[in-house]
């Protein structure tokens, strides 16, 4: 194998990375700030994938083109899911809220699988097998397109939070809750915003994978433990960890596939969990606690 | 312009307000003393809408605001510079300050009553880009108090606002709340300071163990033998 072909499926993997990157960001979000952990953040992701699927032969709509739709549905479905099923139970013990989102996880995986079967599913947009040349490197058109677009959502996330009142106020939320209720925000409408941001974050990164890979709706915990591997690995609750995170994970998944077998890739991925959490168990951006 | 009526709080089973009763007219001082534990934060807190009262009621401007979410009072006008200032350490100074205006009845005057917190504290605007958990005490203090002021209160419950700083600034703190009276906020101000509370203020209350147990105008409370020993250590 020539240097040229490692480069490109490495700088492949990296840009699938970034998509996995945009999916750890909602659960690092969520957590940051509500100290809760999204359990069903992969079963969620295959709905939107499935979302992006079903626009793309239904509507004949570029995945690319359906995410601000999918993104959106999603926003208010994560509000709606904290408003009534998570708020009641974020002061009650961990193990309560991880069961309450596993529940939402097994309806999502089973709801999927009624509606739509185990096949495997796939959107194959006209440019699926085009490719920039940079010199003797190939890149996959899909992949630095859903890299490009999920930086530029991720970037407005993170703006959003930089910028705006509410995007200040939620930061607010998460660096001291008396502090926010002393000056009087409104937590339970912040919280149910930031559960709608985390989620919109998935279905905007679940349209973005429905490019690169095919969906089934057994996909889910896969992608939930692989959202975990990143968060861990990049630092929990930080968001440049997140992003960080997510390219560290979509590299290793490369080189899985360049050096052993493609089917060993998760394999690496959480090799590489353990090293880090063994010699930097705060991730690669956390802070020490 | 605000009146308690029988408040009882609980955490758990334990009772924190056992049937309080204040009343705060409009431009007064009203200092509330008592030791550790007596309740004093308990109470601040559960006219805030922070804690929610199992019993009693609170009425401000003539308006029942008992078990109103906290922000909902902040948009009424009680202001509060909370125990342990509860500034947000990892925002910059001026986010800090922006938060307090994040309440409608903030908004419009926002920037504006950023300058006059930069006026009134020029220790601020040197720091305004720096994170809050790096200023000193006494400016986390300010921080606190501005940050309040930024939601135009009519009304700013103080809890222990000079707790752990050098005497210099604890008169600068009291400076600070006479100014601010005498521009018009009503204060009700909860101190470990007891002598100096008292002479700021024209009425006061004892409270123990959840209740108040004495009551009365400012300047009584300091000649009450019971006050002197227990609290001024005369
Ligand atoms: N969040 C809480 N949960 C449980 N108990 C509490 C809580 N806050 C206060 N208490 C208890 O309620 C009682 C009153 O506490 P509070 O903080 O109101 O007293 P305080 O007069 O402000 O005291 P201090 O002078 O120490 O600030 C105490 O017995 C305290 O232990
Ligand atoms: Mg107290």
């Amino acid at each position: 194998m020539t240097w040229d072909t490692v480069a490109s499926i490495l700088i492949g993997g990296a840009l699938t990375g970034l998509v996995y990157s945009l999916m750890a960001l909602g659960l690092s979000v969520i957590f940051g700030v509500i100290r809760v952990v999204n359990f069903a953040h992969g079963e969620m992701m295959t709905l939107a994938m499935f979302a992006g699927v079903f626009l793309f032969t239904g509507g004949g709509l570029d995945p690319i083109l359906s995410l601000p739709i999918v993104a959106g549905t999603l926003f208010i479905l994560g509000y709606a899911l904290q408003r009534r099923l998570v708020e009641p139970f974020i002061a009650r013990p961990e193990h309560e809220q991880f069961i309450l989102l596993l529940a939402v996880a097994i309806l999502l995986v089973n709801g999927l699988l009624l509606a739509f079967g185990p096949d495997a599913r796939s959107v194959t947009v006209d440019y699926a097998f085009d490719s920039f040349e940079l010199g003797p490197i190939f890149i996959d058109k899909v992949k630095a397109y859903a890299a490009g677009v999920g930086v530029l959502v991720a970037a407005g996330l993170l703006m959003f939070f930089r910028y705006t009142r509410t995007g200040k106020a939620i930061r607010a939320c998460s660096d001291n809750l008396m502090g926010a209720q002393v000056v009087g925000l409104n937590i339970r409408r912040l919280y149910a915003l930031t559960f709608g941001l985390g989620v919109a974050c998935v279905g905007a990164a679940g349209c973005l994978l429905s490019l690169l890979v095919d969906v089934t709706p057994m996909l889910g915990p896969e992608l939930t433990l692989l959202a975990f591997v990143i968060v861990i690995i990049g630092g929990l609750g930080s968001m440049m960890g997140a992003l960080l995170g997510g390219i560290v994970v979509g590299l290793s998944e490369a080189l899985a596939g360049l050096l052993i077998v493609p089917s060993m890739k998760s394999m690496f991925s959480f090799g590489l969990l353990i090293l880090i959490l063994a010699f930097r168990p705060q991730g690669l951006f956390g802070k020490r606690t | 312009m605000l009146t308690v009526e029988g408040l009882e709080l609980y955490y758990g089973d334990a009772k924190a307000l056992d049937g309080v009763s204040v009343a705060v007219e409009d431009g007064e001082i009203v200092a509330i003393v008592g030791a550790n534990g007596a309740g004093k934060s308990s109470l601040i807190r559960a006219i805030a809408g922070i804690e929610t009262p199992a019993a009693g009621t609170v009425r401000f401007d003539g308006e029942d605001i008992t078990g109103w979410p906290s922000y909902r009072v902040c948009d009424r006008g009680i202001g509060q510079v909370a125990e342990g200032r509860q500034i947000f350490p990892n925002m910059t100074v001026r986010e800090n300050l922006e938060m307090g205006a994040v309440i409608p009845r903030g908004r419009a005057r926002c920037d504006e009553t950023v300058e006059d917190v930069f006026a009134m504290f020029p220790r601020l605007r040197e720091r305004e880009g720096q994170a809050a958990g790096t200023l000193s005490g006494g400016e986390q203090q300010m921080l606190a108090i501005g940050r309040c002021l930024m939601g135009q209160p009519k009304l700013i419950m103080f809890d222990e606002p000079s707790l752990g700083l050098a005497p210099a600034l604890v008169a600068e703190v009291f400076e600070t709340i006479r100014t601010l009276n005498a521009a018009g906020t009503t204060v009700i101000l909860v101190e470990q300071n007891v002598a100096m509370s008292l002479r700021m203020a024209r009425h006061a209350y004892v409270l123990e163990n959840g209740r108040i147990v004495l009551s009365g105008l400012a300047e009584d409370l300091l000649d009450d033998d019971g006050v002197r020993q227990a609290y001024l250590g005369l």
